[in-house]
């Protein structure tokens, strides 16, 4: 149907005029018309900022987005740790070489050195004195030990080319054809210790993280029906004004969205600055107990660049969810008001 | 552009409060729907705005048979038909010019696109002075007044209209009446549910009459 333009409906006047024209006025005041104000008149936001209480919104995303913050610094940093770990004993070897009943065990422990120094895939060879396996036992039986009187094995240990894949079986056959009681440790067992450690912490990190954000969910979703049902009025107003229900939904999800990021950006903001000061807090504690310990399973406990990166996406991520369980949450009840 | 046929209406178990109401509502049309208190007058205009389903019979609104249409189809029909409410239903925190601009808002128009149309509107029913007011602050006239200006400030092709002048005094009423008659010329179906007789007599109008849930119709 093609709307016509409005006529002339000042006191006395009832003529029609159409001329077609769309946006004609409604209305014709004649002299009485008043001069339009300059400034723009929509000033006031469609849902009121005011009528969504987003205080305690803002707090328990901020609250959620620093728990994941810190479970995600924390396993970055173990994994981290155990990573750099796994490739310096990864690339060693170590050799032991027994000593036996008939067998010279300086002459078999230079042999194996010359076997293993044959090897292509080593770059470096370095067999352990007499001296030096003293003070690896030092700590067990004390300082001032003759080693003429015990067995003790000779140590030899192998620094394997970064990138080179060893046949570790030909290596052994190799080394026990020069001396018969040498035993060859690629460490085999503790990086496979080291890897079950690292994927359970990976593990039980994503466990909190699912909790926070399953959390997170149920927050927002009653936050958003206590929104909706204050506004109930304005939702509809806008049904009778023709609002679609995608339109009223954006008008509730900036100010969830908006929430969301701000929770996100104090929760995730306090956690980074929690890692960069970390390092001076285990300077506080270094060369206590449980500083050195930290220091031994954490390295420097600071995080790299990328962290800080994912802690920044995560936070994102964070206001993201909040933004998609509002808007389900409002679809769900636009459903029941209409 | 409106047909009813054989509809029915009732609230949940109870009983059926509209029956068997067949009619039309012709492009261009004026009508007043009158009848007595709890006759079902505002259970109609809902059916007319589509904000009820009938429980039987069939509703066709501009060429749509509303029981076939989804959430989104019915809201883009909405943006056809304006209503004016017994309650007003103004939002509370806009002003009295951001009320009654508010189906072009929803529509995403550029304010200075209508800012001209709604102030004239505005001033042509009285409200000229109360546009930065909010709706706390207004009379019971006034709040009917900017809830008749945000009805039809859209030119709606349905205009609905429940007791339009029942807060406001007898010349505003005819001034009132008179904007709606000027709607209808301009290709607006209107429908007006009123108890005012004196209203009814200042305009040769059809009438509909419900009474105990069945309309008579009075050309």
């Amino acid at each position: 149907m093609t709307r016509g333009g409005w006529c002339c409906i000042r006191d006395g006047c009832t003529s029609m005029s159409r001329n077609g024209d769309e946006h004609a006025p409604l209305v014709d005041l004649g002299k009485e018309r008043p001069q339009l104000p300059a400034r723009a008149r929509n000033m006031s936001p469609i849902v009121p900022r005011a009528s969504i209480s987003g205080r305690a919104l803002v707090a328990v995303v901020a609250i959620m987005t620093f728990l994941a913050s810190i479970t995600t610094g924390t396993v970055l940093l173990v994994s981290a740790s155990a990573a750099e770990w796994q490739s310096e004993v990864a690339s060693e070897i170590t050799i032991q070489v027994r000593p036996a009943a008939g067998r010279d065990l300086a002459r078999d422990a230079t042999a194996v050195t010359e076997a293993m120094r044959a090897q292509p895939g080593i770059v470096e060879v370095r067999p352990f004195s007499k001296d030096e396996s003293a003070k690896l036992l030092e700590p067990w039986l004390g300082s001032g030990l003759s080693l003429d009187e015990l067995p003790v094995p000779r140590v030899i240990v192998a620094r394997v080319q970064p990138g080179t894949v060893l046949d570790l079986a030909k290596l052994r056959v190799r080394v026990t054809q020069v001396a018969p009681s040498a035993s060859v440790d690629d460490h085999r067992a503790w990086i496979e210790r080291m890897r079950s450690m690292t994927g359970a912490t990976v593990f039980a990190g994503i466990g909190i993280l699912a909790l926070v954000i399953i959390a997170t969910i149920i927050s927002v979703s009653f936050a958003t029906r206590g929104a909706m049902a204050a506004n109930r009025p304005i939702v509809e107003v806008l049904h009778f004004v023709g609002a679609g229900d995608s339109y009223i939904a954006n008008r509730f999800l900036r100010h969830f969205l908006r929430l969301g990021l701000e929770g996100g950006v104090i929760g995730g903001g306090i956690a980074m600055l929690g890692f960069g000061f970390s390092e001076s807090i285990a300077g506080w504690f270094s060369g206590t107990p449980v500083g050195d310990q930290f220091a031994a399973l954490l390295g420097t406990f600071s995080l790299r660049p990328s962290g800080y990166l994912v802690l920044a996406v995560q936070a994102v991520v964070i206001a993201a969810i909040t933004a998609w369980a509002s808007r389900r949450t409002l679809f769900a009840t636009l459903d029941d008001i209409d | 552009m409106v047909r009813f046929e054989n509809v029915g209406l009732r609230y949940g178990l109870g009983p059926e409060i509209l029956r068997d109401l067949s009619f039309l509502i012709p492009a261009h049309s004026f009508q007043f729907l009158t009848g007595p208190s709890g006759a079902g007058k505002t259970s109609l205009l809902r059916l007319l705005f589509l904000s009820l389903r009938p429980t039987r019979g069939l509703v066709n609104l501009f060429g749509h048979d509303i029981s076939l249409l989804g959430k989104e189809q019915v809201a883009d029909l909405r943006k056809r038909i304006g209503i004016v409410l017994q309650d007003f239903r103004l939002l509370d925190h806009m002003t009295t010019y951001e009320n009654v601009a508010l189906p072009f808002r929803v529509m995403g128009r550029e304010e200075s696109s209508y800012r001209r149309e709604v102030i004239d509107l505005l001033k042509w029913v009285g409200l000229g002075e109360r546009m930065d007011a909010l709706p706390p602050i207004l009379s019971g006239g006034e709040k009917q007044r900017a809830a008749i200006a945000r009805a039809v400030i859209s030119r709606p092709h349905l205009l609905l209209a429940d007791e339009p002048t029942g807060s406001v005094d007898p010349t505003l009423g005819r001034r009132l009446l008179r904007l709606f008659i000027e709607l209808n010329k301009s290709g607006t179906a209107v429908v007006i549910a009123t108890h005012d007789i004196t209203l009814m007599d200042q305009y040769d109008a059809r009438r509909l009459v419900l009474h105990q849930g069945r309309l008579h119709i009075y050309e």
